[in-house]
């Protein structure tokens, strides 16, 4: 039996002993015989009369936290509860398969559960408070950095494994023998909490709930007696190591070298730490050291090149209210306003019937009425808005603005295929105006295009506020903003409209971080007729891609946009 | 689904029994077939006195408690800061108000102007005293329990059509606290947006009609990193703090081992804090009662509108937050009048949820907010 299998046969064990207590465990594993072996185990270990249930993907809130019971309901003619799998599960534990792919709304929904320790359920008619003392066990079978699961959910729990590295030979033969615990004295609760604050403090964790989880598990492991030094290790290695998120300096490397050491992320979390750590603290650290997974910082890089805000826009908004997609629940409304949910309107027709079918016994049909009508609701990924940014001023050459029209002609044509919009922002003069608003109508767009007028100043930081304002309404509504500015980077007239090219340049720059800032994608495309610093600057400011068009032409401008999208 | 073949029937009964402090159900019939499983014991609540740091969030929360026409609280931020936790405590330790007996809108027999259709027809109307409502509005709520609905139980054992208040009614007079409030449903969010701005919940369904006063402090928390709250729900609430988890060690340890001393003995870490809170509920009735009385001179009012100019707040709402909120907060501590120091105090959280969205981010709008009062209040 290979150490890392017993240290996750521990695990199992710890987590239930107290399932509620612990959180659960999060376990970083593909589907296969080693985590079916481990799960087992931890069936094993809880033992009859406390639960260990399993929780369907996409699960719907009736089945998860209770609701009406429409079988029951329609055959005793009154309403009937049924309770939900979490309450189901009190005193036991909830495996969550594919965990990564959890939704926010339930992932929501079990952190509320593993804080109350109870179900609160206010539905269907129906208000109930159960008692669901749970754990959660989170399987994770993400792959790479594709998708993680909830941080506030896996906050939450004490416990994380990763049994990836486990093969089935590692399960088999006895355990290893544990490492004498040499006779130390105990430790006071007191000291305990310090020097759990500092390990977290050391490895860089910031959520007060792991020192918290950590000190739970001491108790735990301590089995109601004194915690002793071999506890807080153990607690250390099996909840704060494997969450941390850099690794403490070793003491060799402190001393002989205090100068180069690598500054900390965060300098006045760890100012108290360099003051010099409590023996007991130390040692601490180097066991929660020890225990760190060799591969942590190859992980951490990887996490740390993924997208910072996963909301902006990849996945896509969701849209309001959809008239397709993946189902996303129900509400009530006419049929005529959306699709028929025949099930929900079933349940919500239910409980009624004895009364309107009157009193001659059981009813043969069941007679629905308009307030019982549910409708689907859905969630799409968003569409696409392509918003234009176009220099209409007179240093932008009139034909530049001729060429910008007709790539915005070709990208429509192309977005009544695709069913992205577009839209058209124009600024010269001493102002922006948006020319069209988001729109798929091939015909107005035009139309719109056509009465262009160019000429005039360089308002570009009116111009670009003008896109972010759009951009922001697009993703309000629902939908991913792609903001395309094309311009030759000279701006020359102030947000106030005032003339001037210093004050104008800084506040283009200034627009431009508010742009980057939102997290819009973008793209500058330099219709001057040579490639221009400032277009260059204020292309990096936007964090927007930069694309020199010195002959640009529609088709060219329309194959550039395209692949930057 | 279920694994076991069996459907294990909860202690559900069409009467809400979500809340201890809940006062006695009375439009609706009893249902004393279904005697509710036993509970464990409900362990006091963690003392909001007991709560390091986060000062902005706590004296938000004192705030809209001394004067909840400022129109709610939105606490946003990192995960495990409390932010549950004060809202609770904070529950527990609301002054009692009186109300009328088996109203189930708790009305105020001293403010006839704001009855529900019931008690306008008593002549007599017996008070109590009961605690402040603060009521859950918890994540996969269905519509008809939030609004409120035909009593079911009633309509089908006697045949009458009675109405069975819902969470709102509850909520009259008190707090209604939304975990995760950005996770909301949107039909949910329109609903209550309709019935904070009006302080009426109108209900239509089911050949219902009733009209009841449902006036709450709208208490919302949720982390920013799970979704964005839309501009109108947003604009609802008078207060927006944000909150971090600490970062220096002496206070990490003190977080951690009051929270550990708490869960290993609920009632005697309740007990050493019992002092504390007895004196927060003292200043809070103090300010409730000193509250009418206080004026805004005129310098503090000009003030407060240069601030709102200045940083280009939308319509009169934040102005009038400001306005309140600092009075609300002079009260609190005992001030005679309503002085500059207050405004700066409050504005990050009166304005920073409502500038003009061109700002680079949240965190930036407090900067922008720090740096107008600077600007502008400085002596």
């Amino acid at each position: 039996m290979s150490p890392a299998w017993a240290d996750a046969l521990r695990v199992a064990r710890l987590a239930a002993a107290d399932p509620h207590g612990c959180g659960g465990v999060l376990v970083r594993a593909g589907a296969g015989p080693v985590r079916d072996l481990w799960l087992d185990h931890l069936a094993g270990e809880l033992g009859p009369g406390r639960p260990l249930r399993r929780m369907p993907a996409g699960i719907a809130d009736d089945r998860l936290l209770g609701g009406l019971d429409l079988t029951a309901t329609l055959a005793a003619g009154r309403p009937i509860a049924q309770s939900g799998l979490l309450a189901e599960a009190d005193g036991g534990c909830v495996v969550v398969p594919m965990a990564e792919r959890l939704s926010p709304g339930t992932a929501a929904r079990l952190a509320a559960a593993l804080d109350a320790g109870e179900i609160r359920a206010e539905r269907d008619g129906l208000a109930a408070r159960a008692p669901a003392r749970i754990g959660l066990i989170l399987l994770d079978e993400g792959e790479g950095d594709d998708a993680r699961v909830p941080e506030a959910l896996a906050d939450r729990l004490a416990f994380r494994l990763d049994l990836t590295g486990i093969a089935w030979g590692d399960t088999r033969g006895d355990r290893p023998e544990p490492a004498p615990d040499p006779a130390a004295p105990d430790v006071d609760p007191d000291g305990a909490v310090a020097d759990l604050c500092a390990v977290a403090a050391e490895l860089g964790i910031l959520s007060l709930r792991a020192p918290l989880l950590a000190l739970r598990v001491a108790r735990l492991l301590a089995g109601g007696r004194t915690l002793r030094p071999k506890n807080l290790r153990e607690a250390a290695c099996l909840v704060l190591a494997p969450r941390a998120m850099r690794l403490p300096p070793s003491p060799e490397e402190a001393q002989a070298a205090p100068p180069e050491r690598p500054e900390p992320p965060a300098p006045d979390e760890s100012a108290p730490s360099d003051a010099g750590l409590e023996p007991g603290a130390e040692s601490l650290v180097e066991a929660a050291r020890a225990a760190i997974p060799p591969d942590l910082l190859a992980r951490l890089a990887q996490a740390g090149s993924a997208p910072s805000s996963p909301k902006a826009g990849r996945v896509g908004a969701v849209m309001q209210a959809p008239r397709s997609g993946r189902p996303a629940g129900t509400r009530p409304g006419s049929p005529r306003a959306g699709r028929l949910a025949l099930l929900p309107t079933l349940r919500a027709a239910a409980p009624w019937q004895r009364l309107r079918t009157g009193a001659q016994g059981a009813p043969r049909l069941i007679e629905v009425r308009s307030a019982d009508f549910r409708i689907t609701r859905f969630r799409q990924r968003s569409e696409t808005t392509t918003i234009f940014a176009v220099d209409a001023s007179g240093s932008a050459a009139l034909e530049r603005l001729a060429e910008a029209k007709g790539a915005v002609e070709l990208l429509l044509a192309e977005a009544y295929v695709r069913r992205d919009r577009v839209a058209l922002v124009a600024f010269r003069g001493s102002g922006a105006e948006v020319v069209l608003a988001p729109t798929r109508a091939l015909a107005r767009a035009r139309r719109g295009l056509s009465a262009l007028p160019g000429g005039g100043g360089t308002p570009l930081a009116a111009g670009l506020d003008a896109a972010v304002d759009l951009a922001r309404a697009v993703r309000r509504g629902g939908g991913t903003p792609v903001v395309v500015v094309l311009t030759d980077g000279r701006a020359n007239i102030a947000r106030s409209g005032a003339p001037g090219r210093a004050a104008a340049g800084a506040e283009a720059l200034n627009a431009a971080g508010l742009l980057r800032a939102a997290d819009i994608r973008s793209i500058l495309i330099d219709t001057a007729a040579r490639p221009q610093e400032a277009a260059r600057r204020l292309a990096e400011a936007m964090g927007a891609r930069y694309v020199p068009l010195p002959y640009a032409d529609a088709a060219a401008m329309s194959t550039a946009i395209r692949s930057a999208r | 689904m279920n694994l076991n073949g069996s459907i294990r029937a909860m202690p559900l009964k069409p009467v809400s029994t979500v809340s201890a402090r809940e006062k006695p159900p009375i439009l609706r019939a009893a249902a004393p077939d279904k005697a509710p499983r036993s509970l464990p014991a409900a362990a006091p609540t963690f003392p909001f006195s007991a709560i390091v740091g986060q000062d902005e969030m706590r004296r938000a929360l004192l705030i809209a408690a001394v004067d909840p026409s400022v129109g709610g609280v939105l606490v946003f931020g990192d995960r495990g800061t409390g932010k549950s936790t004060a809202i609770r405590g904070l529950a527990a330790l609301l002054p009692p108000m009186a109300a009328v007996v088996g109203c189930p809108y708790a009305c105020d027999p001293g403010r006839p102007a704001e009855h529900c259709h019931h008690c306008r027809e008593q002549a007599v109307l017996p008070a109590e005293s009961v605690p402040v409502p603060v009521v859950d509005l918890p994540l996969g709520a269905t519509e008809d329990r939030v609004v409120g609905a035909l009593d079911l139980e009633r309509a089908l054992t006697r045949g009458e059509k009675a109405f069975e208040p819902g969470l709102l009614a509850r909520a009259n007079r008190g707090f209604l606290y939304i975990d995760e409030v950005n996770l909301l449903e949107d039909h949910l969010v329109d609903l209550l947006l309709d019935v904070a701005a009006s302080g009426v919940n109108t209900v239509e369904r089911e050949g219902l009609s009733i009209r009841h006063p449902a006036r709450f402090v709208l208490v919302g928390s949720g982390n920013p990193e799970e979704g964005e709250l839309r501009p109108q729900l947003l604009d609802r609430f008078g207060l927006a703090v944000e909150v971090t988890t600490p970062t220096d060690l002496p206070t990490r340890i003190d977080v951690v081992r009051r929270r550990d001393a708490y869960e290993r003995d609920p009632a005697a870490f309740c007990a050493g804090y019992a002092k504390a809170d007895r004196a927060i509920r003292k200043a809070l009735t103090a300010a409730r009662a000193r509250l009418p009385g206080l004026s805004v001179p005129d310098a503090t009012l000009e003030a407060a509108a240069r601030l709102c100019l200045a940083l280009g707040t939308d319509g009169l709402r934040g102005e009038l937050t400001l306005m309140r909120t600092a009075r609300a907060l002079a009260a609190y501590e005992g001030a005679e009048t309503v002085d500059l120091d207050h405004l700066a105090r409050i504005a990050p959280s009166a304005l920073r949820h409502r500038l003009r969205r061109n700002p680079l981010d949240e965190s930036g709008s407090t900067a922008r907010v720090a740096r107008a009062v600077e600007d502008l209040l400085a002596p």
